[in-house]
């Protein structure tokens, strides 16, 4: 194996490891505020990828426009689940949370699939990102460029606001002691609701940038969310850097693995899981309680 | 960590389990169709293999001539053991007479031996591994709409010739996968080609940007993708993104259906080649077919393992009617001893290592200027004559072959 290769396959990780920490920051964020570990993430993440479709097929919006437009209507719905329902479960064990997300995302993953099948459908890259960069070692796909370079411009974004802002610090706050905060009239419940439609529009995000690049596909979600759960639990359930440290390095692993051993590429997240569960119970950057 | 041990069991669960949907009924004579209803093979077989057998049973009269014809399905979701279980529940305990379709080869070889064990008949044809009628061949089973040899010997030979002689594969890493591999890479050899490199992938891949990396640096002229569903489109996909083809190097989807074309769309599938049995447009009676299926499953036109499906539960029907029985080894026999004819595949023979014979082709998709709308994907580059779209009956080492 040359060193070109080798960075080439270290760069194709890092963009699938986009894939990953865009969405493990929105289940951490989701989980340390609302103490819910949002199974439906994956569902979420695949309905992006399909209001982009819907966008581009019934009002002829593009790409640029999806982008913003459906994280806004998937965090939206996301609003409605948490209000209509997720409410009613904060103060149970975090089972009840899982299971109603669980339920909440085979329903909308049936759905899907039982109106558009299971081949998915094409959306193609918007003209602006067609093509490629020669890098010497690797022509890397321009659109490809851009996802990595989003994702992480976005990631960091949102480590700046929850960990360096005062918005941030309310955040935190709740997190430790909602009722002590509420006293400082800081409201909450909203602040939580719009909490979940912010992780959840991360995730509706992570699919307009995959819509491209898979295709639109009923199952996507389901695919991708036990290997992004599996990377929140190596890096601590609530870590906003780390599962964006942990996205990303993950990324770099599994690709490596499809060099070196491909047939593994599918468990080896899962055998790190288990060493990391082994070592460091909390997770590589997880606090214990 | 109480939390992260919870987490833990569920993802373990979730890895495990899915959704299930077996019904349960009794009756005389008890087709099950089993397949993939939910995952990456549901649309090239899933319901549309439900409604095909269905309307085979509508389509030969059953009640008209006083047959009590149930069919029932569920979702192997491509485990061998999860096939396996739900086979024997339906043998055993829910006096099922024949199951039909089983795509996913994994599944279907253990079908083959637990449906010899038990003196049932099984019908493939989904599942595209050739050792169904090879070494593994059983007086049980019958494989009706393809295999791994005709694919590679259709689309394998044709690139060969027309100069594409140094192939990489791309292969789904199980039982069909590695048979459609095997089975091309001969192909290649023979005609003089060869083999540069072959990497194997997890059914079941979303990104594939790593492994056409690979591809692409092997520099060889063909890029073999034994694989199926949506492991192919989203190979070809990323290949395109990737600039294979603009790099000098050609897909070669050895196996390809139509709603994999469909998902693609024309301006990335066109220019593929890949060999079928079956295309909805090649006379009045597969498109009157194709009208009434789509109608019934969401405008989907079938796939080649629908119509196989079709005229399987048909001809099986047929010999039923027969024998006044439904002793699956018995009906077996009777189907290998009858001709075939169906509106589908026309006139046809079932040989005594249980491979149905019917010719073969070899489509080119069309460029989106040549399409007339959706579903109007392929031209016919060549026909293969049916003695030989089909691995020589003497060539496959099945023991029910006397030499």
């Amino acid at each position: 194996m040359n060193t070109q290769a080798l960075f080439s396959q270290l760069l194709i990780g890092l963009i699938n490891g986009a894939f990953y920490a865009l969405l493990s920051l929105g289940l951490s964020v989701i989980f340390g505020l609302l103490n819910i570990i949002n199974f439906a993430h994956g569902a979420l993440y695949m309905m992006g990828a399909f209001v982009a479709y819907f966008l581009l097929q019934w009002a002829g919006l593009g790409y640029w426009a999806a982008l913003v437009i459906a994280p806004l209507v998937v965090g939206l719905l996301g609003i409605v689940i948490e209000r209509s329902m997720l409410r009613w479960l904060y103060q149970l064990d975090h089972l009840y949370g899982l299971l109603l997300t669980f339920g909440v995302a085979l329903v909308i993953e049936g759905v899907f699939r039982n109106e558009f099948g299971s081949s998915g459908l094409p959306y193609t890259i918007p003209s602006q990102l067609v093509g490629s960069y020669n890098l010497g070692f690797m022509f890397l796909p321009t659109y490809r460029g851009w996802v990595v370079v989003l994702s992480l411009v976005i990631c960091l974004a949102t480590w700046y606001v929850i960990e360096r802002t005062k918005l941030g610090s309310y955040l935190r706050a709740a997190t430790e002691n909602p009722t002590l905060v509420q006293a400082f009239g800081v409201n909450v419940p909203r602040m939580v609701t719009l909490t979940y439609g912010f992780g959840v529009a991360l995730a509706a995000l992570a699919g307009v940038l995959a819509a491209p690049i898979y295709q639109v596909n009923p199952l996507m979600g389901s695919n991708l969310i036990i290997v992004v759960f599996a990377v929140v639990v190596i890096g601590g359930l609530g870590s906003i850097m780390g599962s964006i440290v942990t996205g990303f390095g993950l990324g770099v692993v599994e690709g490596f693995t499809k060099v070196f051993y491909p047939e593994a590429s599918n468990t080896v997240i899962f055998v790190i899981m288990a060493a990391v569960l082994l070592v460091r119970p909390a997770g590589l950057f997880g606090r214990a309680q | 960590m109480k939390l992260a041990r919870v987490l833990v069991l569920v993802l373990a669960a979730a890895l495990a389990a899915g959704p299930a949907a077996a019904q349960i009924s009794d009756g005389v004579i008890k087709i099950g169709v089993l397949n993939d209803q939910s995952s990456l093979y549901a649309d090239l077989a899933g319901q549309g293999s439900v409604v095909a057998a269905r309307m085979a049973v509508e389509d030969y009269g059953a009640e008209k001539k006083g047959m009590k014809v149930e069919i029932i399905f569920a979702d192997h979701q491509n485990k061998p053991d999860v096939g396996s279980q739900i086979a024997r529940q339906w043998y055993d305990a829910d006096k099922v007479d024949v199951i039909v379709d089983v795509p996913n080869s994994g599944v279907a070889l253990a079908l083959n031996q637990i449906a010899r064990d038990k003196g049932k008949a099984l019908l493939i044809s989904g599942a595209a591994t050739a050792d169904l009628t090879g070494k593994a061949c059983s007086p049980n089973t019958i494989h009706w709409t393809y295999d791994t040899w005709a694919l590679a010997n259709g689309t394998g030979n044709a690139i060969v010739k027309t100069g594409g002689d140094s192939w990489f594969f791309l292969t789904a890493d199980y039982a069909f996968g590695h048979a459609l591999e095997r089975d091309t890479e001969a192909v290649v050899t023979k005609a003089g080609g060869k083999v540069v490199g072959k990497v194997r992938h997890p059914l079941n891949t979303q990104d594939f940007s790593s492994f056409l990396l690979q591809a692409q640096a092997s520099k060889a002229k063909i890029i073999g993708l034994a694989n199926a569903g949506g492991d192919t489109t989203n190979a070809i996909k990323q290949g395109a993104e990737f600039g294979i083809v603009r790099g000098g190097q050609n897909f070669a989807g050895l196996l390809v259906f139509i709603t994999d074309v469909h998902a693609l769309g024309l301006p990335t599938a066109q220019g593929l080649i890949m060999t079928e049995t079956f295309y909805w447009d090649m006379n009045d009676k597969t498109r009157a077919f194709a009208k009434r299926f789509a109608e019934r499953d969401r405008g989907i036109h079938p796939t080649m393992i629908h119509a196989g499906v079709y005229s399987a539960v048909t001809h099986y029907l047929k010999a039923v009617e027969a024998l006044k029985g439904d002793d699956g080894t018995k009906v077996i026999a009777k189907m290998k001893e009858t001709p075939t004819d169906d509106p589908l595949f026309g006139k046809g023979t079932i040989r005594a290592d249980g491979r149905k014979i019917h010719p073969a082709y070899l489509f080119e998709v069309k460029k989106p200027g040549e399409s007339k709308g959706a579903w109007d994907y392929y031209k016919t580059r060549a026909t293969i004559p049916a003695e030989q779209a089909f691995r020589p009956v003497d060539q496959g080492d099945c023991p029910l072959v006397k030499k």
